[in-house]
């Protein structure tokens, strides 16, 4: 087994990866083996009984928009009842931020990987303040939904069948330019992506007010292309996934349990260990007490070499890290110690437009001890609450030894 | 609780820059919470869901600063509001001194791109994977490390080879090159003498006695002890030898060895032959037959007047010695016999062991020159001994003793009290990488020591050497001055100590052993040379250094002048035992 070959060709996908946006549709429809009465959770797999506040309370609210429960408790007891069945996005070439909580009516983002021919998904992103994704399930959270659903998603669908797709890699990589990392910030992607938009918007019949409320999304959310730019991830990793003996990490996620990894040449299996909570900045009235362990698939920007490997680009959120511009550069630098290589598409303009560190490798990780670092946001541990805060996480090391010695096994 | 909250027209901060004032503020005493925010509705509903609705927030707009505390006090909270403005508008210093610790020798070489040879000391188990990803990367090596498997060397050794690379070590203390003083190595005049030892405090020892005899030196470089071993064959002392023929600015050679194997040293003595350049042979308890262009050397000392006579053409010899071995043999009391030697120096521990058996009958040691001398345990001296505190014995999990002198220091105090001991012999290690100042930890000891044996009605000698230069950190001089202050005997190398030593020793009735020195020539045939042609490049340029391990080499290279990168280094897979084997399978 030559697993430097092997890390290459893996390495070599996701260099070639051409992720494009192209439309938008229904999760029934789209993402393959959806079920109406299955639901898609981030992270690694988990039953009902071991899920955090927050991926309960997006269960209890998804179980609501889908009309199969009208109220908490008759939730719970459908669930209780064994009528839902939950497994991970990940699963279904699909991902989505926080809770992840992907139900059989909602729009998603189809993004096409037009070097290697596969699909990946995601949610719409709600914006800011109590939303789905982290737990709460309020009316004014149900009513955002269903403006997505009815009218936003529609719209961008059609405005992007007149701009005949976008291409997501050219938009990461402008970004990258203009001060995001890609997960935590979002600022300029998002601008991008609004103002990219924006012509087809005008021109796909909606109303003065109507378009003024879609327009409104992209002027007021920063994180509006966080989704798109995740399912571009996943579609660029996944083309990646499944090489006899490679040993680059395909998957980072975690379910607000447990943190999952999963690795090219191991097939479909998890590595899994408790998740941790992140250590980070809190909104006012918060603090880590509150705070649920990391949640989110979102972390398949870091496993495709942005988010907190691409910090170096980040000035803004340099904080985060410690404080300095410095700083940020050494997080970048550290990553370089544990991948395969370096992606010439995402240069950073801090480092000389070095490329971003890209293709974690499980052996450098527990050789040299340094496992990925993650840029997060941070869930309050109740359902319903919402976002805290955000920070900096890194997966636990087991993840990493488990895989290595599954590795080390399938060598044998 | 008081609240105290106020609203800044347009002003604004990002929301990280916003979070960690509230941090620092809600760290103030008597703070219970604080709100430095945006004014945006969601955050204006936040504060008024956290109990930090204040007046003057309702008619705050979205690009408005929000600052409020609730505190014990009116006073505090105000203190707390006005601290979070503090640490919005400080300035922060600017930190462009910061720079990235590369974690692995690829990536310092990256940061590093000069860089010609990395300095590897990292604990022995660890250390063939740091040295293999250092010969990869082009690198030629000094291998410090000692308790480094044999096999390991062996294939480190032929790896280095195919690539033309120098490997110097495992277990190689120090080196010269270009210049640069690497791991243990004294401040030596340039000049047209150029060395290769198996020996650290062997090539110390002749380079410190070259630099005082008014000579220079190209390079030293150093092999590891075990390089002329049979089953390493002399690979990096041949490398070594055919680049010093090569170099230009190299006039004479000086080989430095303790015993080899008789055949590697055939082999390598046959090689010196071969040599354009004449070849001083310092193989310490071995007598060399002359060859050709070789010829040997009895002692460290030899070999450096030797090598000085052959550069320079004048006679070289160092002052005679000025003490007097009768009158100090005149003041021991009856019982003192014994000698002691306390060494720091390998090499010096064992040119005293090899000079002290023809005449002294048999020496104990943690090194002994013969098994049957071997000192058990190695804690309790026996007759005569002589210990080499550098010993694997005695630096498992500590410092070397040219570094941290405590346990050397202990062992003096127990071998002062021993009625029986009548000399202690030492050495004194200078230059980069040593203690700052070694006679300066001695000389207090020694005065002490001294002291309480004459209370008790002994007299007890002192007798050592310094190996090092006035150009050292250390300043030779001072060094021996110090020592003599404490009242040490001082030679003018360690050969001559140990003679003056011997001579006190005698006259309290040693009883004399005359060893024959094995005699070794040369090897009826030549061994091939190695293909050198980086390792010329290496010694024709200014060398750049990425240190692996030890912090205090990386500082003294800085000290020197040489550019240094350091790796971060951490034991790898956390020192865990099976997650190394298993990748090392993976990486195999």
């Amino acid at each position: 087994m030559d697993i430097n070959a092997a890390n290459q060709e893996a390495l070599g996908r996701i260099l070639a990866a051409q992720p494009v946006l192209v439309g938008v549709g229904r999760a029934l429809d789209l993402i393959p083996g959806m079920a109406p009465d299955l639901i898609l959770h981030a992270g690694p797999p988990i039953a009902w009984e071991r899920m955090s506040g927050p991926l309960r309370g997006a269960i209890i609210g998804g179980l609501i928009i889908e009309g199969r429960a009208e109220t908490e408790a008759e939730a719970v007891a459908l669930v209780e009842q064994g009528a839902v069945r939950f497994e991970p996005c990940h699963h279904h070439a699909a991902v989505g931020p926080m809770a992840g909580v992907t139900t059989a009516s909602m729009p998603v983002y189809i993004i096409e990987n037009r070097a290697a021919g596969n699909r990946a998904y995601s949610n719409f992103n709600e914006g800011y303040g109590k939303v789905l994704r982290y737990g709460a399930y309020s009316e004014e959270v149900l009513a955002r939904l269903r403006w997505i659903n009815g009218t936003l998603a529609p719209a961008v669908g059609e405005a992007l069948r007149r701009a005949g797709g976008l291409d997501m890699k050219a938009l990461i990589a402008q970004q990258l330019t203009m001060g995001d990392e890609g997960h935590n910030r979002n600022r300029a992607g998002s601008a991008i992506f609004g103002r990219l938009l924006a012509p087809h918007l005008a021109r796909v019949g909606l109303s003065p007010e109507t378009l003024e409320q879609v327009l409104r999304y992209f002027a007021d959310n920063d994180l509006a292309v966080l989704n798109p730019v995740m399912a571009a991830c996943k579609a660029t990793m996944d083309a990646a996934q499944g090489i006899a003996g490679s040993t680059v990490v395909t998957c980072m996620a975690r379910n607000g349990t447990d943190f999952g990894v999963r690795v090219s040449g191991l097939g479909d299996r998890w590595f899994t260990a408790p998740a941790t909570v992140p250590v980070g900045l809190y909104f006012p009235g918060f603090s880590s007490a509150d705070a649920n362990p990391d949640i989110g698939d979102s972390t398949i920007t870091e496993t495709a070499g942005i988010g907190a490997f691409a910090m170096a680009a980040a000035p803004a959120i340099v904080k985060f890290v410690g404080g300095t511009p410095a700083e940020a550069a050494a997080a970048t630098l550290e990553m370089y110690e544990i991948t395969v290589g370096e992606n010439p598409a995402f240069g950073l303009p801090p480092l000389d437009f070095r490329g971003t560190p890209t293709g974690i490798d499980i052996r450098k990780v527990v050789r040299t001890g340094i496992t990925p670092r993650i840029n997060t946001g941070i869930a309050h541990r109740m359902p319903g609450v919402g976002q805290v805060g955000a920070g900096l996480v890194r997966p636990p090391m087991a993840c990493f030894e488990q895989a290595l010695e599954a590795m080390a096994e399938l060598a044998t | 609780m008081p609240i105290y909250g106020e609203v800044r027209r347009s002003t604004y901060y990002d929301s990280v820059a916003l979070m960690l004032a509230q941090r620092e503020a809600r760290d103030l005493p008597g703070v219970e919470d604080v709100g430095v925010v945006m004014a945006t509705d969601a955050n204006k509903e936040i504060l008024r869901a956290g109990g930090l609705e204040f007046p003057g927030l309702a008619g705050a707009r979205a690009d408005d600063l929000a600052i409020v505390a609730r505190a014990a006090s009116e006073a505090e909270a105000q203190a707390a509001a006005s601290f979070a403005v503090e640490v919005l508008t400080r300035r922060r210093v600017s930190t462009a001194g910061d720079t990235y610790r590369p974690k692995t020798v690829a990536s310092a070489a990256r940061a590093l791109p000069e860089a010609t040879i990395a300095l590897i000391s990292v604990p022995g188990r660890f250390a063939y994977s740091v040295a293999r990803e250092a010969l990869d990367a082009g690198l030629h090596v000094l291998l410090f490390s000692d308790n480094v498997p044999i096999e390991h060397e062996i294939a480190l050794k032929a790896r280095s080879r195919e690539q033309g690379l120098l490997m110097m070590g495992p277990d190689c203390g120090t080196a010269i090159i270009g210049g640069a003083a690497l791991g243990f190595a004294n401040r030596i005049r340039a000049g047209r003498i150029g060395l290769v030892g198996a020996a650290g405090t062997g090539l110390q020892e002749v380079t410190s006695l070259i630099h005082r005899l008014g000579g220079g030196i190209t390079h030293a470089i150093g092999t590891g002890g075990r390089d002329l071993s049979s089953a390493v064959g002399g690979a990096t002392m041949l490398a070594g030898l055919r680049a010093l023929e090569l170099d230009p600015g190299t006039d004479v050679i000086v080989l430095v060895s303790k015993p080899p194997a008789p055949e590697v040293a055939g082999k390598i003595l046959a090689a010196a032959a071969a040599c354009s350049k004449p070849v001083v042979a310092a193989f310490v308890g071995a007598t060399v037959e002359p060859t050709g262009r070789v010829q040997g050397a009895a002692t460290l000392e030899e070999a450096a007047c030797r090598a000085v006579q052959l550069a320079c053409g004048t006679e070289a010899a160092l002052p005679p010695m000025r003490s007097l071995p009768e009158q100090e043999s005149g003041r021991l009391s009856g019982g003192q016999r014994y000698l002691r030697g306390l060494y720091s120096g390998g090499t010096l521990c064992y040119e005293a062991l090899v000079l002290l058996r023809p005449y002294l009958g048999a020496i104990y040691s943690n090194s002994p020159a013969d098994p049957k001398e071997a000192l058990e345990p190695v804690t309790r001296s026996r007759e005569h001994t002589v210990i080499d505190m550098g010993g694997d014995e005695f630096t498992q999990g500590r410092l070397h003793p040219m570094l941290d002198p405590t346990l050397r220091l202990a062992r003096l105090r127990q071998e002062a009290a021993d009625p029986e001991t009548a000399i202690v012999l030492l050495d004194v290690v200078l230059g980069y990488g040593a203690h700052p100042d070694p006679a300066g930890a001695l000389a207090p000891v020694v005065r002490e020591v001294r002291e309480l044996a004459f209370r008790e009605g002994r007299h007890l000698a002192v007798v050592g050497s310094v190996c090092g230069t006035d150009d050292d950190p250390q300043g030779a001089g001072a060094q021996r001055a110090a020592l003599v202050e404490a009242g040490v005997l001082v030679g003018e190398s360690n050969a001559q100590a140990v003679h003056l030593a011997r001579l006190i020793v005698e006259t309290r009735g040693a009883r004399e052993a005359r060893h024959t020195q094995k005699v070794i020539a040369a090897s009826a045939a030549a061994p091939a040379w190695p293909d050198v042609g980086p390792v010329s490049a290496l010694l024709g340029t200014r060398p750049a250094v990425i240190n692996v391990g030890l912090e205090l080499f990386a500082e003294s290279l800085q000290a020197q002048g040489v550019p240094v990168v350091s790796v971060d280094w951490q034991p790898p897979a956390g020192g865990k035992q099976h997650l190394l084997d298993l990748l090392d399978k993976l990486e195999a």
